[in-house]
């Protein structure tokens, strides 16, 4: 009870200082959007190589702009010392991480939702199947299970913002491989039964991570 | 400054012993593969330095486990040592490996699972030492340290998996075979030995190494220790 | 309500304190003196829950640290030199959150009083980002009492405030003195808590090498008091010395 409360407290203030700010949102939105700018050039995204590149353009684009938010959502944790006001709380710890992993989650899949529609309008291609969304949000979701512990780590060290990509991309690459792999399965109609090996690993991925966050949260928080 | 134990001088001496006879066997006691010719000889150490690897790696994450159990530095120190270790046999298995694709597949590199993974661990564990460069303080560097190398170590699998679900060409000598692998041979009981000899003496290259390594970090800690003293 | 015996906290090789012991009863005001790098704020860390001592215990209102750190917690208020608030907040909502953290009945009342006391009910809808220094120091303390904590911890409150803010903030911690909280309080300005605190302790190179009641000293000896601690204890390092000394001056 306290445990979900205390979780619930840290989302929707997290929630409520970005309303204000929009400082996270629009960071990430821009980024993501440009990128996305970059791919067309970069890859002649033409009709032909559309159906098989746009899993990747999109999985790129959506962890780009999400270690850029993930670095954001800690430095405000940071800045004028709320990690401690936070750790002088009486509540467990995997609260705080459960609070800022899913606050986190919120933004990168509001950043999704915002980029899929655009991306569908741009380059006429119906993006809105229920296996795809389904693969967008287990793979955000390990996505940022990981990155909410390794940014929480990076924060508290000198070189800060460059370390957490570093730290991040060689551990996300299962779960950037399996999304990709399965959003193009379901992008381009392939059975079921091939994309299945795909969702397994998605699954794996994001139970085994967030159970070792939830594990060792303590230690990266705790002196 | 402690002076040299006896043991490790032994320990020294049987190493250099044992791995001067298995450069022996690969080249001498070994017979040479039919198809492949001298170049499958790479093949002995190819996979010995690619199970030290492996081994400092998993002792690595043993280690982070039981220092975030017991909070005493030996383990962080170990850990650290496996780490090193393991970043150059994991290139030293990669440079091999590419020795032999050259003739073999045609090509010194190739997307396949095995060298996709191995590359990408080079990576995970040089984003840890990168990780320790980035913070002073001794205690949180160890605790962070052990964190990642847990996290490292467990996402090696599923990034062997996530690879693997792409077709593999890579030879798998040990266990079952799979069409469309190429460069694949069977072992004749010769080439099992001289193979088996080899993992044994990489092993103790290994243990070799790490007691050096430990070693050397206790110096480094007591040099500290003097500094701090003369500071005072 | 606070025992600390033969404390050590070590980072790395290096000990910062060795072997604290440190006696605080329920209502005390005590300020913590010392030199710069004696160990002030690493004792305060570990006093607040939020560091590990290495060696020693520590016990809080009846509570040992750090296995019952949660109990420690929720009878505990502290303020840093950083506010931990959060500057895209108003200032209400800051206080909101925590008390939502804290679990707090009959939330909206609190915050306003709390809000009263520190002097900030009329910003109450003012984001944080647009508060001075001292405002957010004094909301900092808003903070910090609003779960009606038995022990207060403060970290040099007065560090880069000036007169006037100085002033405002001990009107704050009178109030929150008067009210029976324990305090404990490190500064290295002895003229402000000159006049605040009811015990003076000094810290020196990790030990408290001298302690003494407000009754037993005259308001003008206080700076005397303090060099003589300092003095007997880093008599053999004659510059760190007058380096404390130009600082407090």
């Amino acid at each position: 009870m306290t445990f979900l409360r205390a979780t619930l407290a840290v989302i929707t203030k997290d929630l409520a200082g970005e309303l204000r700010s929009r400082e996270l949102l629009s960071a990430m939105l821009v980024f993501a959007v440009t990128v996305i700018l970059i791919f067309n050039f970069a890859l002649e995204l033409d009709v032909k190589t559309r159906g098989t590149v746009t899993a990747g353009v999109l999985w790129v684009t959506f962890a780009f702009a999400g270690s850029l938010g993930l670095n954001r959502s800690m430095a405000i944790e940071k800045d004028r010392g709320c990690m401690d006001g936070l750790l002088l709380a009486p509540v467990d710890r995997s609260a705080i991480y459960f609070g800022k992993m899913i606050g986190n989650l919120l933004f990168m899949l509001l950043v999704e939702a915002i980029v899929l529609p655009l991306y569908s309008i741009l380059y006429n291609i119906n993006l809105f199947q229920g296996g795809f969304l389904g693969v967008v949000f287990l793979g955000s979701l390990g996505y940022v299970s990981v990155g909410t512990l390794l940014a929480t780590m990076t924060i508290q060290t000198r070189t800060r913002d460059v370390l957490l990509p570093i730290l991040l991309f060689p551990l996300a690459i299962p779960v950037i491989i399996a999304a990709v792999k399965a959003s193009m399965g379901y992008l381009q109609g392939l059975e079921a039964e091939s994309i299945r090996p795909w969702l397994n690993l998605l699954l794996v991925y994001d139970t085994v991570f967030i159970a070792i966050a939830f594990m060792v949260f303590d230690f990266v928080v705790e002196e | 400054m402690q002076t040299k134990p006896k043991a490790l001088t032994y320990l020294d001496i049987f190493t250099a012993t044992v791995f001067l006879a298995s450069v022996g066997m690969v080249f001498f006691y070994a017979p040479m593969e039919a198809v492949m010719g001298n170049v499958q000889r790479v093949f002995y150490f190819h996979v010995a330095v690619g199970w030290v690897g492996m081994l400092s790696f998993f002792v690595a994450a043993i280690a982070g486990v039981l220092y975030l159990r017991s909070k005493d530095r030996k383990w962080d120190m170990v850990a650290q040592a496996a780490v090193e270790i393991g970043i150059v046999f994991t290139f030293l298995n990669i440079v091999t490996g590419s020795i032999w694709a050259r003739p073999i597949w045609n090509t010194w590199w190739t997307w396949d699972p095995r060298l996709t993974t191995a590359t990408i661990m080079e990576l995970i564990y040089f984003a840890y030492l990168m990780l320790r460069q980035g913070i002073e303080d001794p205690e949180r560097r160890a605790r962070f340290g052990a964190v990642y190398v847990i996290l490292g170590f467990v996402s090696v699998p599923l990034t062997f998996f996530s690879a693997r679900l792409f077709r593999t060409i890579h030879p798998v000598v040990i266990g079952t075979n799979q069409p469309g692998a190429e460069g694949q041979f069977d072992m004749t009981p010769k080439m099992l030995q001289t193979f088996l000899f080899s993992l044994f003496t990489f092993t103790f290259v290994f243990i070799d190494l790490m007691w050096h390594r430990l070693r050397l970090g206790r110096f480094a800690e007591q040099v500290e220790q003097l500094k701090l003293k003369l500071s005072l | 309500m606070i025992v600390v015996r033969k404390l050590v906290k070590r980072f790395g090789l290096k000990a910062v304190l060795r072997g604290l012991d440190f006696n605080v009863e329920a209502g005390e005001f005590v300020a913590l003196l010392g030199p710069n790098g004696a160990g002030k704020t690493t004792f305060l860390r570990i006093l607040a829950t939020l560091s590990r001592a290495t060696l020693g215990e520590v016990s809080i209102a009846g509570f040992a640290l750090p296995a019952q750190a949660a109990a420690v917690r929720r009878r505990l208020g502290v303020v840093t030199h950083l506010p931990l608030l959060y500057g895209d907040l108003t200032a209400e909502e800051n206080l909101r959150f925590y008390g939502r953290l804290y679990g707090l009945d009959s939330l909206n009342k609190k915050v306003a009083e709390v809000l009263k006391l520190v002097g900030l009910f009329e910003r109450r809808f003012d984001l944080v980002r647009t508060f001075s220094r001292g405002m957010q120091q004094r909301l900092a303390i808003g903070r910090a009492v609003l779960h009606d904590p038995e022990v207060i911890l403060f970290d040099e409150p007065h560090t880069g405030l000036d007169q006037e803010a100085c002033a405002m903030l001990d009107n704050v911690l009178r109030e929150v003195a008067a009210r029976g909280r324990t305090v404990v309080m490190t500064s290295h300005d002895l003229m402000r808590v000159s006049e605040l605190a009811s015990r003076f302790d000094v810290l020196s190179n990790g030990v408290i090498v001298a302690s003494v009641k407000r009754e037993q000293l005259q308001p003008d000896q206080l700076l005397a008091f303090y060099r003589q601690a300092v003095q007997q204890d880093s008599s053999s390092n004659p510059i760190h010395l007058a380096q404390e000394e130009n600082q407090l001056r």
